[in-house]
């Protein structure tokens, strides 16, 4: 019997397997941040030990640093300590640090692939859960605790029971103006929440063949919300092409040799998957959710649910939870709900392409009254790209704001937050209670419903737009 | 890290599903450089709330949690683990954990121990008879218990075999790695020059 994408890679990356243990995995790239990586360099000196592979591991500061003011020193002093805890431990033990300031700073999940650090095949492994996203590359990426983290730093391995394997086939092409993000939350409202616990993922089919590096990254991305250990896609042309020239992409014979090798990271004909699942594109729509947590979604041409509406007395007392928190009323349509902040950026859609996209939806627009639009790079290069197109004036003439680098309001760990009871319209990831600041309600959305309703200043896409 | 074999403490009903971990411990509070000091942050948005079960002395004790599917979603985050720790709770019952949350459990010593989700009701309606009772866990015969005579619940509960183990036994996974040192070598001799490198 053939085998999945998913086995082939975990396979090549298995240092030692016994029966009734976890395989021990070794790790291609192990990427850091300041939030969940001080306490494992505080575990290495406790035991006196070093970092095994310096050579495979890259820093980066992006959770808790400030979007304005970036060349100031921060100005919480737990914050600033936390960054500058990073930089020491870097520092001490050989890890390359991309700090504030620097050219190649950004979020962690962005900075991986612009570099062309993220190849076909790997194993790619961070202290935080949106290291799905590298999925996209057809590599093997999943997210760590902090214990991990200092395993890895320690053996450049990890110990991991080998997870179940799942096809999630889209078939058809998305109907224009429906994106990567919509097929996403399409497909976590269907599964709920934990529909992919302890699956590795493959996304296939028609409609992922035709996504962009960037919205294969997207999907990616949000494998986590749908509980699942890993989500990747197979590579190709689009990978092959998107990964060449980068910096720390493989050049000359080294290339050649590579591509040979990733072109053989499909899986099988005659492989079977423990799970499949089918969607259809072509009937997909923009999807917003309604509720706090990522699989309480909705087309966006529907209204608020009720708690009647579901069968498993859960659901009901989520739903009932949800709208109370979210203050919203059964039969609302979701077009009318007011927002009062919109949020372009994170490791979900904060890449040029989400940025054009949302640039060419606002050129000769205005954010409407009492709405507030905050568009966030995810790396200072998307920033500088951005800037080259001309983009920042557009969204600035728009009346938005134009910020550096960074997670910013996606977790609200830095000043960029929520007031309680204020809504918001975000590309991120995320619907938790208070996600995005205490008290703080928030819709996720595709790039071009944040545009669209930062216009309209209610849930909105943009065939609701006049003209321009 | 500490042996765990069996605990016996009062258990604190949370009756909701989907408890992520931006719930167990929002992103304000992952600001420490340590691993201590997280029980400020715990279940911080909740804690306002005088009806919230934490705020009942009842269960200023509690160091069994019994919560509803889907604990511990979201976040990579081991500080919601450390805030629970930090707090006083050695066990988390409940009928679905996400896979991260239990990962860091294990390594942080915090059982996290799966049951049906009967048994999830049955201790939940059992703690409302008995508001502040004391729950077992026993992690070597994987069973949970509360009460007495005609009124016990008792059942099994899962948790795999390794992390059991290492439990049991309080063994540092980095330990036990570097046990493999020859062969983590060997297999670094064997990947291909093309890879990537940071520096």
């Amino acid at each position: 019997m053939g085998k999945t994408l998913s086995e082939k890679v975990w396979d090549e990356h298995v240092v030692r397997s016994a029966a009734g243990e976890p395989d021990l995995l070794f790790i291609d790239l192990h990427l850091l941040h300041e939030v969940t990586s001080p306490q494992a360099f505080d575990g290495l000196r406790l035991a006196d030990r070093s970092v095994r592979r310096p050579d495979l591991t890259l820093a980066t500061e992006d959770h808790n640093v400030p979007t304005i003011d970036w060349d100031k020193p921060i100005a919480d002093p737990v914050s600033r300590t936390q960054v500058e805890t990073l930089r020491k431990n870097c520092a001490d033990f050989g890890v390359r640090l991309h700090p504030l300031g620097d050219v190649e700073q950004g979020i962690v999940h962005v900075v991986g692939p612009q570099l062309g650090l993220t190849q076909p095949g790997m194993t790619i492994v961070c202290g935080d859960s949106h290291t799905s996203t590298h999925g996209a590359f057809g590599a093997i990426a999943f997210g760590i605790g902090t214990s991990e983290v200092e395993h890895v730093l320690a053996t450049q391995t990890l110990t991991q029971a080998r997870p179940k394997t799942m096809a999630v086939t889209v078939n058809g092409s998305l109907p224009e103006g429906v994106t990567a993000k919509d097929l996403v939350l399409t497909l976590i409202t269907h599964t709920g929440t934990g529909g992919g616990q302890g699956y590795i993922v493959e996304y296939r089919g028609q409609a992922i063949e035709e996504l962009s590096m960037e919205g294969r990254m997207t999907v990616c991305n949000m494998s986590i919300e749908w509980g699942a250990k890993a989500g990747l896609i197979a590579p190709d042309q689009t990978t092959f092409d998107y990964i060449e020239g980068k910096p720390e992409a493989p050049k000359g014979a080294d290339w050649d040799a590579a591509v040979a090798h990733w072109k053989t990271l499909r899986t099988d004909d005659d492989a079977v998957f423990d799970q499949e699942i089918e969607l259809d594109a072509s009937t997909m729509t923009p999807f917003v959710t309604w509720g706090t947590n990522p699989g309480q979604g909705a087309p966006l041409g529907a209204s608020v649910p009720s708690p009647d509406d579901f069968d498993e007395p859960n659901d009901k007392v989520a739903t009932e939870k949800a709208l109370q928190y979210m203050g919203l009323e059964a039969g609302t349509p979701l077009r009318e709900v007011k927002v009062d902040t919109v949020f372009v950026g994170s490791c979900t859609n904060g890449r040029i392409e989400d940025l054009r996209l949302a640039a060419s939806i606002l050129e000769g627009r205005t954010v409407a009254d009492d709405t507030r639009l905050l568009v966030v790079p995810g790396s200072v290069r998307v920033r500088l790209q951005a800037e080259a197109e001309g983009l920042d004036r557009i969204f600035i003439a728009s009346g938005a704001e134009w910020r550096g680098a960074g997670c910013s309001m996606c977790l609200g760990m830095n000043p960029d937050q929520l007031a309680p009871g204020e809504r918001s319209a975000s590309t991120s990831n995320r619907n938790f209670e208070g996600r995005q600041g205490k008290g703080g309600r928030t819709h996720l959305v595709s790039v071009p419903v944040a545009a669209a309703t930062a216009v309209r200043g209610t849930l909105s896409s943009p065939a609701d737009l006049q003209e321009v | 890290m500490d042996k765990f074999t069996t605990h016996t403490g009062v258990g604190v009903p949370l009756k909701r599903s989907n408890v992520d971990t931006d719930q167990i411990i929002p992103a304000v509070y992952l600001k420490r450089v340590t691993r201590t000091g997280f029980e400020d942050g715990l279940f911080a948005a909740w804690r306002g709330d005088p009806d919230f079960v934490l705020n009942d002395p009842t269960y200023a004790a509690g160091s069994v949690l019994v919560a509803g599917p889907d604990f511990g979603t979201g976040s990579s985050r081991e500080h919601a683990v450390w805030a629970l720790q930090n707090y006083g709770f050695k066990a988390v019952i409940s009928s679905r954990f996400a896979d991260i949350f239990r990962g860091n459990s294990g390594k942080a010593g915090l059982l996290a121990a799966q049951v049906d989700e009967k048994v999830v009701q049955r201790l939940w309606d059992w703690l409302d008879d008995n508001p502040g009772g004391e729950i077992t866990v026993d992690l070597e015969s994987r069973t949970v218990r509360a009460g007495v005579g005609e009124d016990v619940v008792e059942d099994s509960f899962d948790i795999d075999d390794y992390t059991r183990w290492r439990l049991l036994e309080g063994l540092d996974d980095i330990g036990i790695t570097l046990g493999h040192d020859a062969d983590i070598t060997a297999f670094e001799a064997s990947r291909p020059s093309w890879k990537p490198v940071t520096v």
